[in-house]
């Protein structure tokens, strides 16, 4: 019985975070002495699979999954999933599907994994928990689903020879008890928060929305996505979905860059998950310099066009 | 329309974060205890429905006795009445197993959850409730109109929004935005008064399996004192970040 793992894709391309979960499973697989196989709602292409270590790609074609529904997506993966352990990304996606999955199939849920399991029988492995405060330790027996905390386990290459099937299931539009009126994308050229690798965030310390170019220049040379602390996000000088804390988003880039933002504790829930946090503030004081592993004490109008250019300078663009 | 809220009881965000010597559990000690900030957005528009439509809001709570404080904080925000399932809320199944049953005994329209709880981030329970009774279920709920027997739900997608329809009795699991965060109620004199007597009952809870058997639970390992860099030699931080953080 194999490993199965959904690989979530939109308009034919593999978000970030399903990439991650079929590294996931090919851990696990390896931990199992067992193989891959991994299943696409779509048309991304299976070959791109095989390189992260997927040596069956099951492709389902199916028009009542076009748009998304817990219900139907849960069918679906339930009918052609049949295994013991199922990955799925801890995505919005991913983690509407996997209750409903687990429960159609009389699974356990095991939700935001961030290490591979050091057994599957029973099936033991680290979860985030107490916003980041704590690391739980599972031990599930029987058949499981896991959703795996984006940018916990990251996209790893493990190519092996791999072969594609299809498959059909028995979902039609009858299945869907959500149905989608319309869907709004922000603009596609900007970098998804919770897939960046790097973050540049900015909060109260930089005194006024229009001040924030400063900021967005320091993202573009980076390649990062931009966020932003809780006040700036509730008075309007950033929209809603830049928000990262205990009630916006939790991120765990490889890089968080935190300017003008003291560090409460809410904040902290949020992105203490990161590798590497740097922060800016003029006050020594600031609570953040704690949880931080590098550190500027200085005004963030001087420091950040500075900080632009050397690494303008550093990537041969200056 | 009858309005069932989830309220979890969790540590305060502040609180320090301590495991039993065995590492089996979480250190209640010293700890205080709030409604979970996301159900707080499910419960202010609970209470915004029932100001202007008439809906009566009964909130939830699987605990021991020791909820019953955060329980009447939250009937003093203005919920009608409340059920106490008398148990330890084990796991995400057995917590779910509760809010099904009493979701269908009491013939609740309209279940409101948070995404998750800020202790054991499982955010499982809303969409497990919606699979046990076979609702419709919206996760990261941001916005929702009722009109009849169905729902205008707005929810967060990765990368956007997506405006979605779903006939009641639904699951739907709320997140900041719900409600405006100016909107978020605080409990005033008289409501606080009220609460002392709104009805909490008391429910044995049903049995079900343990197939999740906690380890154990460790500190993740902390950071190391940080590096200050001087602000006039910041190309030393563009080096430290490249040739020891590796991170770009």
């Amino acid at each position: 019985m194999a490993i199965f793992v959904y690989a979530e894709s939109h308009d034919g391309k593999y978000k970030k975070a399903g990439l991650e979960a079929v590294s996931y499973a090919k851990a696990t697989a390896d931990v199992a002495g067992d193989t891959v196989t991994a299943i696409v709602f779509g048309n991304a292409t299976a070959d791109e699979l095989y390189k992260y270590g997927a040596s069956k790609v099951v492709k389902v074609d199916n028009a009542a999954l076009a748009k998304f529904d817990a219900n139907s997506y849960a069918k679906a993966l339930a009918e052609v999933a049949q295994g013991d352990v199922v990955v799925l990304p801890s995505t919005n996606e991913g983690a509407t599907i996997a209750p409903v999955l687990a429960y159609k199939t009389g699974a356990s849920l095991v939700t935001n994994v961030e290490k591979s399991p050091t057994a599957v029988s029973p099936f033991t492995v680290a979860r985030k928990a107490f916003s980041g405060k704590g690391v739980e330790t599972v031990a599930v027996s029987g058949k499981v689903v896991v959703t795996v905390l984006q940018n916990a386990f990251g996209a790893k290459e493990n190519a092996v020879s791999g072969s594609e099937e299809s498959a059909s299931v028995s979902v039609s539009d009858a299945d869907a008890k959500v149905k989608v009126v319309s869907t709004e994308m922000a603009s596609s050229d900007k970098i998804d928060l919770k897939e960046a690798d790097i973050v540049v965030s900015a909060g109260r310390g930089m005194k006024g929305p229009e001040n924030w170019g400063m900021i967005e220049d320091l993202a573009k040379v980076l390649g990062a996505a931009t966020a932003s602390s809780k006040p700036v996000a509730d008075i309007g000088w950033r929209p809603h979905a830049e928000h990262v804390g205990q009630t916006g988003k939790a991120i765990a880039p490889n890089l968080y860059i935190a300017v003008g933002i003291s560090g409460a504790i809410q904040h902290l829930a949020g992105v203490n998950g990161s590798k590497t946090i740097v922060v800016i503030n003029n006050d020594p004081e600031a609570p953040f310099f704690k949880a931080a592993d590098y550190g500027i004490v200085g005004d963030a109008f001087e420091i950040v066009p500075k900080l632009t250019e050397e690494l303008k300078k550093y990537k041969g663009q200056a | 329309m009858k309005i069932l809220v989830c309220i979890s009881s969790v540590p305060d965000t502040t609180a320090k974060i301590n495991f039993t010597a065995d590492g089996k559990s979480f250190d209640k000690n010293g700890v205080q205890f709030v409604i979970n900030p996301h159900d707080e957005f499910s419960l202010n528009k609970a209470v915004e429905l029932q100001e202007k439509q008439g809906a009566t809001v009964t909130i939830l709570t699987v605990g021991d006795a020791t909820v019953d404080p955060v329980m009447r904080k939250a009937l003093a925000i203005g919920a009608n009445d409340g059920i106490r399932i008398d148990a330890d809320a084990r796991d995400d199944f057995f917590v779910a197993t509760q809010i099904a049953k009493a979701a269908k005994d009491g013939g609740f329209d309209l279940v409101l959850t948070g995404k998750e709880s800020i202790d054991y981030n499982g955010g499982s329970v809303p969409g497990l409730v919606a699979a046990m009774l076979d609702y419709g279920f919206v996760n990261g709920c941001i916005g929702l109109d009722v009109e009849g027997s169905s729902a205008k739900a707005v929810r967060e997608i990765d990368g956007g929004k997506e405006t979605v329809e779903v006939t009641l009795p639904a699951v739907i699991a709320g997140q900041k935005g719900l409600v405006d965060e100016a909107a978020l109620r605080i409990p005033n004199m008289r409501g606080i008064m009220q609460a002392r007597t709104k009805q909490i009952a008391v429910v044995a809870p049903e049995a079900t399996e343990t197939k999740v058997e906690v380890v154990g639970y460790v500190k993740p390992a902390e950071r190391g004192n940080v590096t200050l860099i001087d602000k006039d030699n910041v190309a030393e931080l563009v080096r430290l970040l490249h040739e020891e953080a590796k991170v770009i």
